[in-house]
């Protein structure tokens, strides 16, 4: 079992990443790109197949190491 | 009066702290390794800069879980004074001692420059040496030094004269162009409501000593020196030392 966790800047936070990818988006011809954000992915593996028990646990994980809840969000699905 | 400088996987400015601390201020300062439970005799803490287990996943995430922080955490809650230096600035804000977030540079770049801060408040023990609306001179050497906190938490640290360092024109002047980051508000470095705890992106151990060129960043250090010692703050003193 896997716990697949994305982790993104807050809308409020300055994302200079993601604006000069958005920046080489344009320069490469794409059009219609509104905005870019750069974020991270993480993959942790799990023992086990209870996918609701880890939930709680992965939760607190994303909150207290995986992401800052100052600057991030984050989502996560277990499968 | 007795420092320690931990020491992380990845600090590099240790050695500097311990360097000021005992050969230019003349204090006992030690080695804290990050394993270690305890803070021993500790009279204040320096957490320095570097990139602390190589900066993985953020800036000073991991450190804040090695066993020396949860006595850190308890030191400074017990009213210890705290200061944290660029890296260490970024591990206190990832304990939660201090609010906010520090977040890549605007530019992208890697920032290895002086700079010039305005100090808008004397009421800390960091801040205390410094003449009122001195504008000091200390270098900063970062790549995620862009100060960020939400609306509300800026707002408190306006109403409670939390900010203690801002970037600023060499005549104090608080503009976009002295703002090296993107920092909001132009925050080089904060205190907590307590004023036991200061964080800061700028490197005063680089700048407190004349043969290095500026000695401006020593002041923090004698401020936290004078409050251990339970000087009080003379603003008269302070004016005219400078």
């Amino acid at each position: 079992m896997k716990a697949k966790i994305v982790i993104t800047p807050k809308k409020a936070v300055l994302d200079p990443q993601g604006k000069t990818v958005q920046a080489a988006l344009e320069q490469m011809g794409y059009e219609g790109v509104t905005d870019v954000h750069v974020g991270k992915y993480l993959e942790v593996d799990l023992e086990g197949d209870d996918a609701e028990a880890w939930k709680p646990k992965i939760e607190e994980a994303c909150h207290k190491l995986f992401s800052n809840p100052v600057i991030e969000d984050y989502e996560f699905t277990i499968e | 009066m007795d420092f320690s400088v931990l020491q992380f996987p990845g600090s590099n400015c240790d050695q500097d702290c311990i360097h000021v601390l005992r050969d230019v201020l003349g204090h006992q300062a030690d080695y804290l390794w990050h394993k270690e439970e305890s803070l021993g005799n500790a009279d204040a803490i320096v957490v320095p800069g570097g990139f602390s287990y190589g900066d993985y996943l953020r800036t000073g995430s991991i450190a804040q879980f090695s066993p020396v922080m949860n006595a850190v955490k308890k030191f400074a809650n017990e009213g210890g004074l705290v200061i944290g230096i660029c890296n260490g600035f970024q591990i206190l804000c990832e304990t939660g001692l201090l609010p906010g977030a520090l977040v890549r540079n605007r530019s992208l770049q890697f920032l290895c420059e002086q700079v010039y801060l305005k100090v808008p408040t004397q009421e800390s023990p960091f801040t205390r040496e410094i003449a009122m609306e001195e504008v000091i001179k200390v270098p900063i050497a970062h790549g995620e030094g862009c100060y960020f906190a939400a609306d509300e938490t800026l707002e408190k640290l306006k109403a409670n004269d939390q900010i203690l360092f801002q970037y600023s024109s060499a005549d104090g002047e608080i503009t976009d162009e002295a703002n090296p980051n993107g920092s909001m508000l132009n925050i080089a470095g904060i205190c907590n409501e307590a004023r036991n705890v200061c964080g800061m992106m700028p490197h005063p151990e680089r700048a407190s000593e004349s043969i290095l060129g500026e000695k401006d960043g020593l002041q923090i250090f004698e401020g936290m020196v004078l409050h251990f010692q339970g000087v009080p703050i003379s603003k008269e003193e302070a004016s005219a030392a400078c």
